[in-house]
């Protein structure tokens, strides 16, 4: 067996041990020199990806194919058929959200070479950077409940230190302080739940759940209390108070992996919803008439009504805002609500009797998911931008930006990119995922196709006020010796805005090699159960 | 935070070697008894914490610096993968051994065969292959970890003026 | 009915926490809160392992009675880890928030000026 074929048949756990080993080894090297730090960590965020690309290459290349990895031992069953050891399960949905982190994560490193480089204590800040990624990617492979508890909690008390880097400014403390008591109160609900379904089914493997799971009362119970718990990490609304606070007052570049944080979130309430509780979702629970209330409504219906309120609510919120980091975040927060939106009108139709329901339902999917890929994209490039003029102008509010357009124009011009992306004009990437949600959610009912098209014009209306004032307008005296950004920032944001104008302009390539195993991969769970505990 | 009488002084002197001996008893026999590396690293870590409540956080700045806890702690977390990463390496040194990681690679075979004794052994070392080295492993970096985190709030609030004894 | 003692506690806790966390505005307070939750979380996994007559699962040189279930012992005692490592972080933001602010009002700190 040469090395490439070991490195495939071990990737899942490399690919988070070796950020982990990077982690623990950054504060000792740190002590030799800057630029072997700086190189050391590049170093083991490249090979991370590498070995991400390689398992991507080896799972699109077979139709459903997944890749199984069991810690400490050869199979996952021992000898009473028990499936106990701790196992990754690596599908079409893991290996998509895989993706996105690392660009996320390369754009990240490569970002924060040039952004911190003023300030002390930067070996802690590599090292709990190596610690968020690694958790992130431990988050989105796991095919255990209880390993997913674990890594969210080392992703969120990494990043609740990152957010907090600046302690010398009151503000960004105080951000990261609201940031670890919604973090941990949602995290315990998560854990509550998963004690609840493992002291009724003696499991606590996805697989074997979801091949055993009966939806009793307790069940339901459970199902709420992790909706709201994730919900919770992913900032829907009601819960989204911490989400401007600690986007707006952490780094740039530790925002860009907050992004990725919280769609891994949003990953994990996919996967519970739709492969745990997969069969029982479609139980019956009351009858008016002929017609049968059936769970997936209840929860569907109960989903689109919170999404529409997170869009409206972050649009509105947007609108008054000064800041422009703030305005940004509160931009993010709407985009999530677009993809709640699509999943939410998903659940309605998916599990229905009629085959145009069930086409609706797989096409609202593939636009959520394709969103999510989008969102990360756009929402990470004006996150970049907003700290590029934070450190060129050391200026936050827009009240005191103005005409910059002179002095930085590369930063001009991604910021344009970025604000066509968001907005979902042609030919960026959110123009196709916008057009998949729109014309699905259109057959759910029109109500929220029209709603969702009209908040997308407000944010559009938003981002171009931001771009006019802080950009155009005429050269102020105080910004005259204002330069252009250093190559590496640059080179950031070079990449991301490649990678969105080439999603924009060949969409079909993406949504069916990369987009489609997963919608395929979330709506038959049967495929999931087979690979662990073989037919059973 | 300034430390405390001649009394809570000399009795501390007598009192940290016993609960360290009793920390590192809990960290050694934690394959066979409750306990393990979190748990004998907490109560080495307390035992840590009663030296800087009688002495004052001032004088033990002066003698442990943060730099040193920190080396100490990322050795205990390097031994902690290294021994992971090891069940997957074992492939390339001796043929013939194949595993995941965080395999335990010291039982059930015959290239070390100490470590093939099974069974209820009364406070052997050697019964359950690679998870007593990991104990120790995890208590170090418990022991650096916390003490780490109870010195450095102490030192960060000591009140300025008060006159040290 | 006196087997159910525990769960009822469970529940007191976890309601108890809640509520120092959403009406409490000191912030020494609303960490005690996350604590509360904390522990009620850990009885609950510690209340599910218990069998009837059931002794504690290590070996013993004799004896034959049934064993409690050792997984959740597993997991309650991740789950203190990581309770500590979260409480360390919050108690050191707070040094930070006194250290700028002079308050712990949770009311009086973070506004947006400007």
């Amino acid at each position: 067996m040469n090395i490439i074929d070991d490195l495939i048949l071990h990737s899942p756990a490399l690919i988070v041990a070796i950020p982990l080993l990077g982690a623990f080894l950054t504060p000792l090297i740190s002590k030799i020199n800057d630029k072997m730090r700086n190189i050391f960590v590049i170093f083991i965020v490249l090979l991370t990806s590498a070995i991400v690309l390689l398992l991507a290459n080896d799972i699109y290349a077979v139709c459903g194919k997944i890749h199984t990895y069991v810690f400490g031992g050869s199979s996952p069953v021992t000898q009473g058929g028990f499936a106990i050891r701790i196992l990754f399960e690596v599908d079409g949905l893991n290996i998509f959200m895989a993706l996105i982190a690392t660009i996320l994560a390369i754009v990240g490193v490569i970002y924060s070479w040039a952004f911190m480089k003023e300030n002390t204590g930067l070996d802690k800040y590599y090292t709990l950077y190596l610690l968020m990624i690694a958790g992130m990617f431990g988050m989105i492979l796991t095919g255990d409940m209880f390993n997913f508890f674990v890594f969210l909690e080392i992703t969120s008390i990494a990043s609740c230190a990152l957010i907090a880097f600046w302690t010398n400014k009151g503000k960004a403390v105080d951000a990261g302080f609201k940031y670890i008591v919604v973090s941990a109160t949602g995290a315990l609900f998560i854990l509550f739940a998963i004690a609840i379904l493992y002291g009724q089914y003696n499991a606590l493997n996805m697989a074997v759940l979801a091949s055993k799971i009966e939806f009793s009362f307790l069940d339901n119970i459970a199902l709420v209390v992790l909706v709201s718990g994730l919900a919770m990490k992913a900032g829907i609304v009601p819960m989204h108070m911490w989400l401007p606070d600690a986007y707006g007052r952490a780094p740039a570049s530790v925002t860009l992996i907050l992004v990725g944080v919280t769609q891994a979130s949003l990953y994990g309430a996919l996967r519970m919803i739709f492969t745990v509780y997969g069969d029982s979702l479609s139980t019956t629970l009351n009858q008016i008439g002929d017609i049968n209330i059936e769970l997936n409504l209840i929860l569907g219906i109960f989903i689109v009504a919170l999404a529409l309120l997170t869009i409206f609510i972050g649009v509105l919120m947007a609108l008054k805002e000064n800041n422009f980091k703030r305005m940004i975040a509160f931009a993010a927060v709407a985009e999530i609500g677009y993809m709640i939106l699509a999943i939410g009108a998903a659940l309605t139709t998916i599990f229905s009797a009629a085959e145009t329901d069930i086409g609706t339902g797989a096409m609202a999917l593939k636009g959520g998911i394709f969103h999510i890929l989008n969102d990360a994209l756009d929402v990470g490039l004006l996150f970049l931008v907003a700290g590029a003029v934070y450190y060129a102008t050391k200026e936050t509010s827009l009240n005191r930006l103005g005409g910059l357009a002179r002095n930085m124009k590369y930063t001009t011009i991604f910021f344009l990119i970025g604000l066509l992306a968001v907005s979902g004009m042609p030919p960026m990437n959110g123009f196709a995922s916008k057009l998949i949600i729109y014309e699905s959610t259109y057959q759910v009912n029109p109500i929220l196709s029209i709603i969702a098209i009209l908040c997308s014009i407000l944010l559009l209306a938003v981002f171009v006020k931001v771009f006019h004032s802080a950009f155009l307008g005429p050269k102020q005296p105080k910004f005259d010796d204002v330069k252009e950004v250093p190559k590496s920032m640059l080179l950031a944001m070079g990449i991301i805005a490649c990678i969105i104008i080439f999603i924009g302009l060949f969409p079909d390539i993406v949504v069916n090699n990369i987009v489609q195993p997963a919608v395929n991969a979330i709506t038959d769970n049967s495929n999931y159960i087979s690979n662990v505990i073989g037919g059973i | 935070m300034s430390g405390m009488s001649r009394i809570v002084k000399t009795v501390t002197n007598v009192a940290f070697p016993i609960v360290m001996i009793y920390g590192l008893y809990v960290i050694a026999h934690g394959h066979l008894t409750p306990g393990g590396g979190f748990q004998g690293g907490a109560v080495v870590a307390s035992g840590l914490a009663m030296l800087l409540v009688a002495y004052g956080s001032v004088w033990t700045m002066g003698k442990i610096k943060e730099k040193q806890l920190s080396v100490l702690e990322s050795i205990g977390a390097f031994g902690f993968i290294g021994l992971a990463f090891l069940g997957i390496l074992m492939v390339y040194l001796y043929s013939g051994l194949q595993g995941n990681f965080f395999n335990n690679f010291l039982i059930n075979q015959d290239i070390f065969p100490i470590f093939n004794e099974l069974g209820r052994g009364f406070g052997n070392i050697n019964t359950a292959g690679v998870i007593p080295l990991m104990n120790f492993a995890v208590g170090l970096k418990v022991i650096a970890g916390l003490f780490a985190i109870v010195l450095v709030m102490a030192y960060a609030t000591r009140l300025k003026g008060v006159k040290q004894k | 009915m006196i087997y159910n003692i525990p769960y009822i506690a469970v529940v007191a806790l976890i309601l108890i926490g809640l509520y120092a966390i959403i009406f409490k505005r000191n912030l020494i307070k609303i960490v005690i809160g996350i604590t509360l939750i904390e522990s009620g979380v850990n009885l609950f996994l510690i209340t599910l392992a218990f069998k009837q007559d059931s002794i504690a699962p290590i070996y013993r040189g004799s004896g034959s009675r049934i064993m409690s279930l050792p997984v959740p012992h597993a997991l309650t005692l991740t789950s203190i880890v990581i309770g500590v490592a979260v409480l360390a972080l919050m108690l050191s933001l707070i040094i930070h928030i006194y250290k700028h602010y002079k308050t712990l009002d949770a009311s009086k700190i973070g506004r947006e000026k400007e």
